[in-house]
């Protein structure tokens, strides 16, 4: 039985005294970008959820990019919803998995790491992920040659 | 959303997560599924032979998908036993005055933000 979070999520803000209920995207229609060479040709990135800098207050984090080589031994994963309840974040790869891509491209099933991975901040405004960091993050995949972007939420 | 809009500008996507109904909804181009507790999308923690396994999945996903909205499921468990899916966003009676102080103090901190001009640019 998978786990009804949108429920879930609507019960707990309304335990906490919000009048009203969070409003997840909808979309009937979605986008497809099919694969236009091999894996091992392709420029490979990361976009992930956690935090690279904490110093930012979180109202006002938008996207931005990191180098590969510049990579926090940890991040910081404090103030986003995860079960802290059932599990722990204190394993990088569990959420990051900087050092598998590295192994898939020494073995040559993927071409290469971008130079950059990528932050998107869990924002409650929708416009904002819409029109500032999605754009921001596809500006700077394209300057990197990605070919591939893969999302890991916390 | 960020996955939706890197596709429509010609980078090919997966999302790696656990939260299938949120990924549903929004319309995500590809989605390898994992039935693990929010926060460790990949495998469970030190587990490096599940969370490369998740990788390849993913990787199987993008070059087999043919059509949107596409969600593979791996087959990985967090437990024999699903007693850790109650967990997340709980709420016992006992914890309703928490709940009640959690919200003010969560309306009181964005009601500050405002005031002190942390929004974003």
């Amino acid at each position: 039985m998978k786990i009804q979070y949108i429920q879930r999520t609507r019960d707990y803000y309304r335990a906490q005294g919000f009048e009203q209920d969070y409003s997840w995207a909808e979309n009937t229609a979605t986008p497809f970008q099919p694969l236009l060479k091999p894996l091992a040709d392709c420029v490979v990135t990361l976009v992930t959820t956690a935090v690279t800098e904490p110093e930012i207050p979180k109202p006002s984090r938008a996207a931005k990019r990191y180098r590969f080589d510049d990579t926090p031994a940890a991040f910081d994963t404090s103030e986003l919803s995860w079960d802290k309840t059932t599990t722990h974040t204190r394993d990088r790869g569990s959420y990051f998995p900087m050092e598998i891509l590295r192994d898939m491209v020494s073995q040559g099933t993927i071409g290469a790491l971008a130079d950059h991975y990528h932050f998107v901040p869990t924002e409650y405004s929708q416009a904002n992920t819409l029109n500032k960091d999605a754009p921001a993050i596809v500006k700077a995949c394209i300057q990197d040659n990605v070919d591939v972007a893969i999302l890991i939420p916390l | 959303m960020t996955a939706r809009t890197l596709e429509q500008n010609g980078i090919s996507t997966i999302v790696i997560g656990s939260a299938w109904d949120i990924l549903e909804r929004c319309g995500t181009p590809r989605v390898l599924y994992n039935d693990l507790p929010l926060g460790n999308p990949m495998g469970k923690p030190f587990d490096l032979q599940m969370q490369t396994k998740t990788m390849q999945y993913a990787l199987q996903l993008l070059t087999e998908a043919s059509e949107p909205a596409t969600i593979l499921e791996s087959p990985f468990q967090w437990q024999s036993s699903s007693a850790w899916k109650q967990h997340f966003m709980e709420i016992k009676p006992e914890m309703r005055d928490t709940l009640r102080q959690m919200g003010e103090e969560n309306r009181s901190q964005r009601a500050h933000n405002r005031a002190q001009g942390l929004v974003r640019k």
